[in-house]
């Protein structure tokens, strides 16, 4: 079975409407990055209280609880602003998603609180086994060190990648390779950040994921493009990446199918705690795979371009 | 030809170890030199809280060797705490080269108990409850304090406006009367607190806050007239909005929990509210019962306050000498609380007060619906990716899956190995692997295609099939092995766990195309003198 018989598909003739249509999504993430001043990051870097908490009535007669009343009742307590929101659970489960800043130290230990106040006034809709599926109290000072350990991380990992393919190819598919990374960290942060979905650690791990399989992609290619530019000597280099892509094409869309498959069977089947990671990679496996045809390539033609107009033309040079 | 046992003997060893940890996983009853090692599952699979934990030196003057030790104190004492605490294979690590202690307690359904038992200081202290002119001085001069320094606690100002007009109520009940003028419309502090017939004092519920507040001050806590301290006490249980009562105590500890011998939880017998339920019976040492002897003799109709942690457990009024080293906390206490208490008194004080700066829960219910929904996802992406390989590359597809189903159980058998910990992010590590690993054997794959349709013979398509991809496919995954490593550096926990599997994975995936894969080729047409290969 074959889905490509060989293609001639000009990839890179169409390099500046791929490069707008790219520009345009990029810009689209940045204004909305903008205006929600940054990405909306969850308590892992921010510090707080995040919780699920199961409230299906148990008592005989017992109602559903309303989102006001969980509110009203935190409030009393002294926890305001908390954000409240239903979630429908398996089974007809009542699902409770509570965060909120930690008020105060967390010696006051804010999570406790919420969970006494919940028991207090809910007793009907508590099952002491159960009521609890997820309580995370994350302190601010470990929050402002996870920030810096991941910007660290993808700094180290940028760079680890970058010197590599200098060893291994020339720094110019290295720098290619990495605007190709940024541009798909950046996609996956703007879409984030439009739907309004939060940055937490597993999103960070879901970004440098995207980066290593992005960068699986690329290679690839560009190790076609470093045989067939030994290969075809006389042709453009315009020409010749073209026709790496395409001789690499059926390889990139199999791959590119398959890990998107086991991806989306994560974010369909893959539960409540892996849907945002699920979903970042699903994005990552779609811009990853159009960066390596529709940026990293295309970049070095550029590149290649202008070293052309500097040095002369690579076919009159090889005469 | 000696290359070729060579291989083979690897491919064989791998496939064994891989099969000597990987089958415990789904074959039970195995004979009994089967490895017992079994892979854990991380406590976001099967429910558990983890609590990090710093030892706090902020209010302290150690030099470094002495925070060592203050570390090292700290952690066995909590370890003790956990230990009796009874909870299953309970994990407690130091952080290298920090001030701070992870703590994993598997199966826990609810950490409050947990985080009560282990950030408890322990300091039990015995103090002497200050006189009523002493008091009255004490509420004098912080009523002072706040009235000049307003502007920096804010939170006070709702008590500043309401007593313009009113005049100064005597809350002690004594006869004395004050002409301070500057005092008439300043009872700041004093509005904070209710007073009811007198002593003791109290605080609402909605004030607790303010008065902590105040209390965390040092700025406010130097005002406080020489040799006392104001003191909160316990709160109760059974109405946790209820008020709880103030004390003016005097700063200096008469006995302390060093001189403590042993604590034990009892059950009291008696009718009345104060004889009946459980309460914890001190009993101290010989040189600390003798001290506790003299204080008792010598301070008839005093009250002694007993003091846990800054907490005011209670302040009774000593009625006799007490000469036995014996001492009863009553309270309105849980049998919960009263055990863990008595925990934390045996297992000695802090050397200095740790916080809780992250914690984590993950419940039964949540846990068990991720493994179920991890496997479920596992299973049908695996299915997926099975099917369309041996759709599209037909017996060489086959190839591939044999190579994918041994990289899965690679990554278990390696993981149960390492004794790692299988997380909800390492089993979407292993998901993650099943759709890349194929792509060792596409590329393969597709090179021989090409070198077929170039005209080559099918033994010189395979073997450069295999040779060129092997560069391909080596630039490729040592890239992203650097993100997992990089991953691994920077995770914690959960992510570490997907970085291991990734890695593993990879690693994997690499020995079954390029090794694996390439000996079934070489079997095949070694063994056959077909013209067509099915690819």
């Amino acid at each position: 079975m074959k889905f490509f018989g060989k293609t001639k598909i000009d990839f890179i003739g169409k390099r500046r409407i791929a490069f707008a249509i790219s520009s345009v999504i990029i810009l689209a993430g940045i204004v909305s990055l903008v205006i929600n001043q940054g990405p909306k990051y969850s308590i892992d870097f921010t510090g707080g209280v995040s919780m699920e908490l199961e409230l299906t009535p148990v008592a005989e007669g017992a109602q559903i609880i309303k989102v006001q009343e969980i509110r009203d009742a935190l409030t009393n307590a002294g926890i305001e602003d908390a954000e409240i929101q239903e979630i429908k659970g398996k089974e007809g489960k009542q699902l409770v998603l509570i965060k909120t800043q930690a008020v105060g130290e967390m010696k006051d230990k804010t999570s406790t609180k919420v969970i006494d106040v919940i028991k207090q006034q809910f007793p009907d809709n508590v099952d002491p086994e159960t009521l609890i599926r997820l309580q995370e109290e994350v302190g601010p000072k470990i929050g402002e060190e996870l920030k810096g350990k991941a910007i660290l991380a993808i700094f180290w990992a940028l760079l680890g990648i970058i010197l590599y393919i200098w060893w291994r190819f020339e720094l110019t598919f290295g720098l290619a390779a990495v605007a190709a990374l940024f541009h798909d960290v950046l996609i996956t942060v703007g879409i984030f950040s439009l739907l309004g979905k939060e940055i937490s650690l597993s999103i960070v791990a879901a970004l440098l994921t995207i980066v290593g399989y992005s960068l699986n992609d690329t290679i690839v290619v560009f190790d076609r493009i470093r045989e067939d530019l030994k290969l075809y000597r006389k042709e453009s280099y315009g020409s010749v990446i073209n026709y790496s892509i395409n001789e690499t094409l059926s390889r990139t869309i199999i791959t590119s199918l398959t890990t998107f498959v086991v991806v989306l069977c994560l974010y369909i089947f893959g539960g409540s705690v892996i849907h945002d990671f699920a979903f970042a990679l699903l994005v990552g496996v779609v811009v990853g795979t159009y960066s390596s045809i529709f940026v990293a390539s295309p970049l070095m033609v550029e590149h290649f371009n202008k070293k052309e107009k500097k040095l002369g033309s690579r076919t009159k040079k090889k005469k | 030809m000696r290359n070729r046992k060579i291989r083979g003997l690897i491919i064989l060893v791998v496939l064994l170890v891989t099969a000597y940890y990987f089958l415990p996983m789904v074959v039970p009853n195995l004979p009994s030199f089967w490895t017992t090692k079994r892979l854990k599952l991380g406590l976001d699979l099967q429910g558990g809280s983890q609590i990090q934990l710093e030892v706090d030196f902020t209010n302290s003057e150690l030099s470094d060797k002495e925070r060592e030790d203050a570390i090292k104190t700290a952690y066995e004492i909590i370890r003790n705490r956990i230990d009796q605490f009874g909870v299953a294979e309970p994990l407690i690590q130091r952080v290298a080269n920090t001030n701070r202690i992870i703590i994993q307690l598997p199966g826990l359904k609810d950490p409050s108990r947990a985080k009560n038992l282990i950030g408890k200081t322990a300091m039990l202290e015995f103090k002497f409850v200050a006189s009523s002119e002493q008091m009255q001085e004490t509420y004098e001069a912080m009523d002072k304090f706040l009235q000049e320094n307003i502007e920096k606690y804010e939170f006070m100002s709702e008590f500043v406006d309401a007593d313009e007009t009113e005049e100064v109520v005597d809350v002690l009940g004594s006869d004395e009367e004050t002409d301070d003028e500057s005092y008439e419309n300043a009872m700041i502090f004093t509005d904070l607190t209710t007073s009811e017939e007198g002593m003791p004092l109290q605080i609402d519920y909605k004030h607790i806050a303010k008065l902590k507040s105040l209390l965390m001050d040092p700025e406010f806590v130097k005002n406080v007239p020489t040799g006392l301290q104001i003191s909160l006490g316990k709160e109760n249980k059974d109405d946790p909005y209820s008020a709880r009562n103030i004390y003016i105590l005097h700063k200096n500890a008469e006995i302390t929990g060093t001189s403590l011998e042993n604590a034990i939880t009892k059950i009291g017998q008696g009718y009345t509210a104060k004889d009946k339920g459980p309460y914890i019976m001190l009993e101290f040492k010989k040189s600390g019962a003798k001290k506790f002897k003299n204080i008792t003799g010598q301070n008839i109709g005093e009250r002694l306050a007993i003091i846990l942690d800054d907490i005011v457990f209670m302040a009774p009024t000593i009625e006799s000498r007490i000469p036995d080293g014996q001492a009863r906390i009553t309270g309105n206490f849980t049998i919960e609380e009263c055990h863990d208490l008595v925990i934390v008194l045996n297992a000695g004080s802090l050397p200095a007060p740790v916080n809780i700066i992250e914690e984590r829960t993950v419940g039964p219910t949540l846990g068990s619906d991720s493994i179920k929904a991890g496997i479920m996802a596992a299973l049908i992406g695996m299915i997926a990716v099975i099917l369309f390989m041996m759709v599209y590359y037909k017996l060489s597809g086959l190839f591939a899956d044999i190579a994918v189903t041994v990289n899965v159980a690679f990554i278990v058998a390696v993981m149960t190995m390492l004794e790692g910990t299988l997380t909800m992010p390492g089993i979407a590590g292993m998901i993650l692997t099943i759709g890349m690993a194929v792509d060792a054997n596409v590329i393969i794959f597709e090179r021989i295609r090409e070198y077929l349709a170039a005209g080559k013979t099918i033994r010189s398509a395979v073997d450069s099939g295999f040779n060129r991809a092997l560069v391909t496919i080596l630039d490729a995954n040592i890239t992203t092995l650097i993100t997992a490593l990089v991953l691994y550096q920077f995770g914690t926990g959960p992510i570490k766990g997907f970085a291991v599997t990734l890695s593993i994975g990879i690693v994997g995936s690499m020995f079954a195309s390029i090794v694996l894969v390439k000996a079934i080729f070489d079997g095949l047409i070694t063994n056959s003198a077909k013209d067509k290969l099915s690819i």
